[in-house]
Formats: structure tokens, sequence, C-alpha cells
């Protein structure tokens, strides 16, 4: 008999769902957020709100199927508002939805230790997937910057406890 | 095999999820779209989130004029505003004029020589941004019915911020001179080197293609050179902040921008650019007519012109703005075409030859292009002689 290992309790792996409001409305938000802010404070660009929101609704859902599906869409959304070609966040996004998912299973992403680990990993994923894309199949000439990606990843992470916490509310037991 | 994807169905979905997003990016790759025509999805998206951006700008702004209205003396607010937008305009003339200047004095042999003038400016306001370090694009609240097109400058009282990409109805995309698919031609103010400013990943700015043999001194202005044909010559860049020898012998020149790209909240977009010939020194002010006829007399020919010409000319006499005007002490012509006449056979015919004729005539061609009188200034007429009387 196979038996799948996880380390969350019985507790940890309860699924939550959303109402279509927040499921329309915190993604738009995100972006808008992520648009409009860094006009005024341009050290919020080191963000990537659209990301935390799609990790938040991976690990929440914990369903792989949904988590790629609002990582593409968000990336896509994301991209449409760049001049680059359409497809470098959807894809870093629609990964890093499908590992979030997959790893929510797994792992108690309920505390804020595992949380903040989540956006810093993931932060990196993310931008590993981007990094790729973006040299091999888009054309762009990119340059890895380890300090900053250290940097962005750390802040990610600390936000994502903030996030999490806030997003919270408008989750409901499925 | 169904019993393959059933048990794989999550991956079997993220591939497929992958593969049509890299196949889509490999196609927009591949066959990139026309400059100001852009996919429906980004339209859709732009055109969702940009009247958002836009009430969010307007709602805190409001608050913010509210909140500072009540705290601060309203008219001394409404001045001070006022005497910085009229500075900030100054500034960007001053410079433009310096620049002038310094053109006029090193072309100044250089006949038919044309310089690039703003025309006409379109004030924006920055409502939202990319969100993305790899894509450093503002949106402004100015569009296409607004008269903006793609690949205009956009520049603020600083200095040039970047160019139109994109326009859409109600708003525009703006691509900052510090993203790196950016490039302006560029000018050093002092040594006169010219290269291509560039952005970068991490959103620094530099200029390229310089000679490493050339001296470049930190500190040095850096302007528009006007090769790109966007931004206009002459508009401040911002200053060299270090100097190292880069790739391919070419300097590796840092520029910190004269504009603050990370606290822009409005900006003008060159609307119109018109090219015109630099007036020299001596045409710089207007001329009186007395002195046109003055400079113009001694090249006349004295020879009478025939009599058919005489009569050709009389109808445009009789339209001149002085036309109407009474003739004091001068004797009246015989005819008011004789007026012509009388001012081709010599100096003694000054006086009832000028008097009749429009400044249209008076300022026709000599060998360069004199300006018509202020508007302010009328027209000076020679005095009329008494003793010298309308030729027959």
């Amino acid at each position: 008999m196979n038996v799948a290992v996880t380390y969350t309790s019985r507790e940890e792996i309860e699924v939550y769902k959303f109402s279509a409001l927040a499921t329309v409305l915190i993604p738009l938000l995100a972006i808008l957020a992520q648009v409009f802010v860094p006009v005024r404070l341009r050290f919020f660009s080191v963000f990537d709100l659209p990301l935390l929101v799609t990790l938040f609704f991976a690990v929440a859902r914990r369903s792989q199927v949904s988590g790629l599906m609002t990582g593409a869409v968000i990336g896509l959304l994301q991209d449409a508002l760049t001049h680059q070609p359409l497809g470098l966040y959807g894809i870093a996004k629609t990964v890093v939805g499908y590992g979030a998912s997959s790893l929510g299973v797994k792992i108690d992403v309920e505390n804020p230790g595992s949380r903040l680990l989540i956006g810093f990993v993931f932060y990196w994923v993310h931008q590993a997937v981007y990094f790729l894309v973006a040299r091999n199949i888009g054309g762009l000439s990119l340059e890895w910057r380890w300090l900053h990606a250290f940097g962005a990843a750390l802040a990610n992470g600390l936000l994502a406890i903030v996030v999490f916490a806030i997003l919270d509310r408008y989750k409901q037991r499925a | 095999m169904e019993n393959v994807l059933a048990r794989y169905r999550n991956t079997t979905i993220l591939v497929a999820v992958l593969f049509v997003q890299i196949i889509g990016l490999a196609v927009q790759v591949k066959k990139p779209t026309d400059a100001g025509s852009m996919l429906l999805i980004r339209y859709w998206v732009v055109s969702a989130i940009t009247p958002l951006e836009r009430a969010v700008v307007s709602t805190s702004r409001g608050f913010r004029n509210v909140w500072t209205s009540y705290l601060d003396l309203r008219d001394v607010r409404a001045e001070n505003r006022a005497l910085k937008e009229q500075i900030d305009h100054m500034r960007i003339d001053e410079v433009r004029l310096k620049q002038d200047a310094d053109q006029a004095r090193r072309l100044q042999a250089l006949l038919a020589f044309k310089e690039q003038v703003i025309s006409e400016t379109v004030a924006a306001q920055v409502i939202g941004s990319s969100g993305s370090e790899q894509s450093r694009i503002l949106y402004i609240d100015k569009g296409a019915n607004d008269g903006i097109q793609p690949d205009m400058a956009v520049i603020s009282p600083g200095g040039i911020v970047g160019k139109v990409l994109h326009t859409f109805r109600h708003s525009s995309q703006v691509l900052e001179i510090s993203d790196q698919s950016s490039g302006v031609g560029a000018i050093l103010e002092k040594s006169r080197l010219q290269g291509i400013l560039k952005g970068s990943a991490g959103g620094e700015v530099s200029m390229q293609y310089v000679m490493s043999d050339e001296k470049v001194e930190p500190g040095e202005r850096v302007l528009t050179s006007g090769g790109d044909r966007i931004f206009p010559k002459g508009l401040p860049i911002g200053n060299v902040t270090a100097v190292s020898p880069g790739r391919d012998l070419f300097l590796n020149i840092r520029i910190k921008p004269a504009a603050d790209l990370s606290r822009l909240e409005e900006v003008l977009v060159i609307t119109r650019i018109v090219d015109r010939e630099p007036e020299s020194a001596d045409t710089g002010g207007p001329m009186r007519a007395a002195d046109i006829l003055a400079q113009r007399l001694p090249t006349v020919e004295k020879k009478a012109p025939p009599e058919g010409e005489k009569t050709a000319a009389t109808p445009a006499l009789s339209t001149g703005p002085s036309a109407a005007k009474p003739k004091p002490e001068a004797p009246k012509p015989a005819t008011p075409g004789t007026a012509t006449q009388g001012a081709e056979r010599g100096s003694s015919t000054r006086a009832a030859g000028s008097e009749s004729r429009p400044l249209a005539d008076v300022t026709k061609p000599t060998g360069r292009p004199a300006p018509p009188p202020a508007p302010s200034q009328p027209v000076v007429q020679p005095p009329a002689q008494p003793d010298q009387g309308a030729p027959q």
C-alpha cells in the first residue's frame, strides 16, 4: 500500500475556496497596486504583489490545476501592462502556481515562518524562470544580479507574511 | 494512453499551458508587431486598468489638494505654483536658448541650416507604471484623443523622460530612457562628442559608442543630439557621473538623468516640432519700412520701367494699408501707379513713392527676407519732401 507522505496535520491540509468576487478583485487590486504605487514609491517595484497573490491562492486551494491557471492568468495580465512579449510573466507564474499548490499539500503553510520561506523561495523560482525564458525565448538581454535578487526575495518573503494574513480573511472552508 | 493521461492529468495540463504560452511567445518574438499596433489582449487590459489608475490618481490628488489648501494660505500657494510653473518653463527655454546661441556661433557660416524648435506640447499626468523592474514604462493620462502619437518625445522641466510607445484613446504608454530597449541620440555639452544613451536592466543610464581615447570629465552635461529624430536637439539629459573603459574600445559613461524618473507626476509631451532657419544677428529685430527702403534704394536700377508695368502695379498699390492715409504735404502724383515708378527713380522720389506702397511690397526680396514690423510698432513713413515732386 502506497501512502503519500505529508508534513501537515489534518487541520493544515484543509482546502479553502474563495468567493467569485474575491477571486476576481484580489488579483485585480494586486495588479493595480503594482502598477500604481511604484510611480510614487519607486522602491515598491522590488515587490511582486501579483506573485504573492498567486502563491496565496495556490497554497490555499491546494489544487495544482487551479494554481497553474491562476498563475497563468495573473501573469498574462501583468505581461499586458509591460512593453515586452506576452508570456514572460505568464510562464513564470504558471510554474510558480503549480509548484506552490503542490507544496501546499505537503507542508504547513499557515504559520508565518513557512510563509516567509514560500515567498522567499518562490521569488527565486519566479525570477529564474523569467530570466531563462526572457533570455532564451524572448531574446532579451537581462543581467542576473545576485544581491538584488536576494534582497528582493527577502523583501517579498516578509511581505508575504503580511499579505497572506490580510487575505486569510477571505478564505472559506471548501 | 488514457490511463497515463488521467494519472498525470495535472502535469499534462501544466505542460499544455506552458506549451501554448511558449508558442505564443515565440510567435511574438519571431514576428513583432508593427510600431503603433499591439495585441488585442494588451489593448483590453490597459484600457481596463488605466481608468482605474486615473480615478485613483485624481482621488488622491483631490484629497491632497483639499488637505494642503486648508493648511496653507490659498493665495500664496496658488501664486507659488504659478511661479514654479513659470520657472520650469523658463528653465526649458533657457537651455534651449543657450544651445541656440552656441549653435549659432558654430554654424554661423552655414546657410540654410535648420534648427528644431518645440512648437506645441501637451501636459499630462503620470497615472501608472508597468510595475515591473524589467519594463520601465509609464502610463500618462493623455492619449490619441489628445493628439498624442507614438514616437513623440516626453520631457519634464528637469530633462527628457522618454518617448511615447503606444497610444490608447485616453492614455499612452511611455518608454523611459532608463529602459534597456531605449536609445536616445546624445551629445556631451563641452566636448561635443556624440553617442547613444542606453538604459539597462537595473535602470541605470549610460552613454555608449564614445571612443576610449576621448577625454570625458565627470560632471559634464549631456544633451540630446537630435539624431534620433524624436527629441529636439539641446534638451538636457543629465550629467556624467562616472567614466570607465568599456568593451570594444568604447568608454562606459554613466549618466545621472536630469529628470527625476522616480518621482514623476507631470510631464510634457512634445506634439509638434518645427524646423526653423535661425535668424541672423542683423535681422534680429523688426525693421522699419523707411530703413528697408534706405537699404534697397541704392541698388535699384535707375532705368524707368515700361508704361505697361506701371499700370499693372496700380491695383496692388491702392490696397495697401497706407493707401487710405491722407498725404500731408507731398504733391499728389498724377496716377497712383507712379508711386512705384517714383521709387525706382532714386532717393528723390522716396516720399511720394512710399506713401501709397503697401508694406508687403516694401519688404519684397532684396536678397534676404526682411521681417514684417512688430504689431506694436507702427510703420513709419519717410517724410514727404515738398520740393521733390512725383515724376511724370
